[in-house]
């Protein structure tokens, strides 16, 4: 019976529940590591906005503010016109955004209104597949087939490098992100809307574009935003094929050469070997990037915004 | 039975019958047209596709065909028909490993913080805006922070005979271009494990860090490699942040086509390699760029293909 009696009564603690301190030590290690690797992403970002503001920052107070609204985009030259490469962006913005979105939208609502599965099955992958091409090839693509057999065709007096053909090419680039985030946003739209349409006898046309739509219409919305952000700062495409490598005129004529923010930085960095060049060349891309990269910033916050609203009210 | 009508002996008219009277006899014109437009424009874009592929290889036939070897193996020369692409394809491989090595482990580990350990506080709100915001910068704004940080502050470390612009500056440039695409699908793969693997876990006494390593990795794998093979197909198509940090564009002097390679001495890579044949005058140099296209879309098309089939694949499996 003595038995029963424990000798010495010992009462459970904490320390008890808190598992062996190695184990312990070894968790808080590695939590340790994961927040340094999730914490990349602000160095990242403080690196990126440090090293954009330092120089462009050196530009800003060396340059001859007289320069910044001159006729052309000559940084060699000093002939820093601001708008001559801001033009350009916003025209390629809008000729891609001519391609892209109707032939992204109309996509997505085939894909996700209409589609039979199987259809559906094999047409998404083949859109995917358009999104991994590389903007080289669509560059080349744009300079060898799309401006003389389309941009030429329709217009005789169109040089060989034209904004058009660039444009275009930007265009097709981004019909797989059009594409991709209305057809996510066409399918969050629950299915009882749509019963709820075609039980007051609505056509699927009707359905379609009165009821389906319009409840998507904040990711609709966001998907042509980030598209309008993705053309303004492509690169490759306007590079190759709008042909203006030195520097380029103030045009807004979409048959001839033009110049891009994105294309002003890369056409300087390249062909030299080095970045480096008369006066303040070098300091001129930074500044063009960081008026990229708070263009893109924008227009990103805004597209994450209309996403999020989407997924409140679904 | 009194109540069925001389109809049911015709069968299938009937249903016919019930339709036209409800659709009131009018086919749907409009439907029809606004459903023409949509297929009309997912034929366009699929179509755009396919003459792009074809355009590329019957323009770059002569190279692949008659030279195939010889086009793999050569360096970059002066005259398109002596011209190869090995130097580029050396590149364009070095610059995928280091995407894999540096932004995969980095990737994966900040998803795994995002979506298993971080509570929802402001410093986490932070992380998660700087991820997607870095996600939207355009590639040749990395290219400048690569030129500023890898070439100009770091040159000294990543490549002094070369004043930093060697293949190491090229590789971390591109690591950090795709560390966002790879953080953001891997926590999507981590956030799709069910809850009731991780709470069977914790049951039977395991720590945090064990529920993940053997219920929550292997359970997500599928998607954080289909989201890693994307990050890495985006990584050897990218040109314009290769152009700044200092790819040679011109021809590369130093190594052989069979010369170890130095990873802290110039470079070059396929994008770039296509880049600058594509401003070359002359229908040899086309041919040879279409060439050079086909054969990257060979590495980039496949590298894609492989993720859809896989996601395709384990999203079947899993319902």
């Amino acid at each position: 019976m003595t038995d029963l009696a424990p000798t010495s009564p010992r009462t459970l603690t904490v320390a008890d529940f808190q598992g062996s301190p190695r184990r312990m030590r070894k968790e808080r290690a590695i939590r340790l590591a994961f927040l340094g690797a999730a914490l990349m992403s602000i160095v990242i970002s403080v690196l990126i906005v440090g090293s954009l503001v330092g120089e462009a920052w050196t530009f800003i107070s060396q340059v001859e503010l007289a320069s910044l609204w001159t006729d052309g985009w000559f940084p060699r030259r000093d002939m820093y016109d601001i708008k001559t490469i801001v033009v350009g962006s916003l025209i390629v913005t809008v000729v891609a955004m001519l391609v892209a979105v109707p032939l992204g939208l109309g996509a997505a609502v085939y894909l996700s209104e209409y589609a039979p599965s199987g259809v559906r099955k094999v047409l998404k992958p083949a859109l995917e597949i358009l999104a991994g091409i590389p903007s080289v090839v669509l560059g080349f693509f744009a300079l060898t087939f799309i401006s003389p057999e389309i941009v030429q065709r329709l217009r005789d007096e169109a040089t060989q490098f034209n904004i058009a053909a660039a444009g275009i090419g930007v265009g097709i680039l981004t019909i797989p992100l059009v594409a991709s985030i209305s057809e996510d946003a066409m399918r969050s739209v629950p299915r009882a809307l749509r019963e709820a349409s075609y039980g007051l006898g609505a056509r699927k046309i009707t359905t379609t574009v009165r009821v389906v739509i319009p409840a998507a219409v904040s990711g609709l919305v966001a998907a042509f935003i980030v598209a309008v952000s993705r053309a303004i700062g492509e690169t490759m495409v306007v590079f190759i094929a709008a042909g203006a490598t030195g520097g380029a005129l103030f045009s807004t004529d979409l048959f001839g050469p033009g110049q891009t923010m994105t294309a002003a930085i890369a056409s300087q960095a390249a062909g030299t070997d080095q970045v480096r060049g008369a006066g303040l060349t070098f300091q001129s891309l930074f500044f063009v990037a960081l008026l990229l990269f708070l263009m893109t910033l924008v227009l990103n916050i805004l597209a994450t915004r209309f996403v999020r609203r989407v997924r409140q009210v679904y | 039975m009194a109540l069925t009508t001389p109809a049911a002996s015709a069968g299938a008219v009937v249903p016919e019958q019930v339709r036209r009277q409800l659709t009131g006899r009018r086919t749907d014109l409009a439907g029809r047209l606004f459903q023409g437009l949509l297929v009309a424009a997912l034929a366009a874009s699929v179509l755009i596709l396919v003459v792009l592929v074809y355009d590329m290889v019957v323009t770059g036939s002569e190279p692949l065909t008659e030279r195939l070897g010889d086009f793999l193996t050569g360096s970059l020369r002066s005259q398109p028909a002596e011209s190869g692409i090995m130097q580029g394809l050396r590149g364009t491989f070095y610059i995928g490993v280091f995407t894999v090595v540096f932004a995969f482990p980095i990737g994966v580990a900040a998803a795994i913080y995002l979506e298993e350990y971080a509570r929802q506080t402001r410093l986490t709100r932070f992380i998660d805006l700087s991820i997607r915001n870095l996600a939207g910068v355009p590639s040749v704004v990395y290219g400048i922070l690569g030129l500023a940080i890898f070439v100009k502050a770091l040159g000294g470390l990543t490549g002094p005979d070369a004043q930093g612009r060697s293949l190491i500056s090229a590789g971390l440039t591109l690591a950090i271009l795709v560390l966002p695409i790879v953080i953001m699908t891997a926590a999507e793969a981590v956030r799709a494990v069910p809850d009731s693997l991780r709470e069977a876990g914790y049951g039977v006494g395991a720590t945090r860090w064990e529920v993940i390593k053997d219920h929550v990795l292997p359970y997500a794998a599928p998607g954080i490699l289909t989201g890693t093979v994307l990050a890495l197909a985006r990584a050897l198509g990218e040109a314009a942040p290769l152009i700044l940090v200092g790819a040679v564009t011109g021809f590369l002097s130093s190594g052989t086509s069979f010369s170890p390679i130095t990873l802290d001495d110039r470079f070059t890579a396929m994008p770039i390699v296509i880049t600058t044949w594509a401003g070359r005058p002359g229908a040899d140099w086309e041919a040879a760029t279409a060439a050079a296209i086909v054969v990257l879309l060979v590495v980039v098309l496949a590298a894609n293909a492989v993720a859809i089939l896989l996601r395709n694949h384990y999203e079947k499996k899993r319902g």
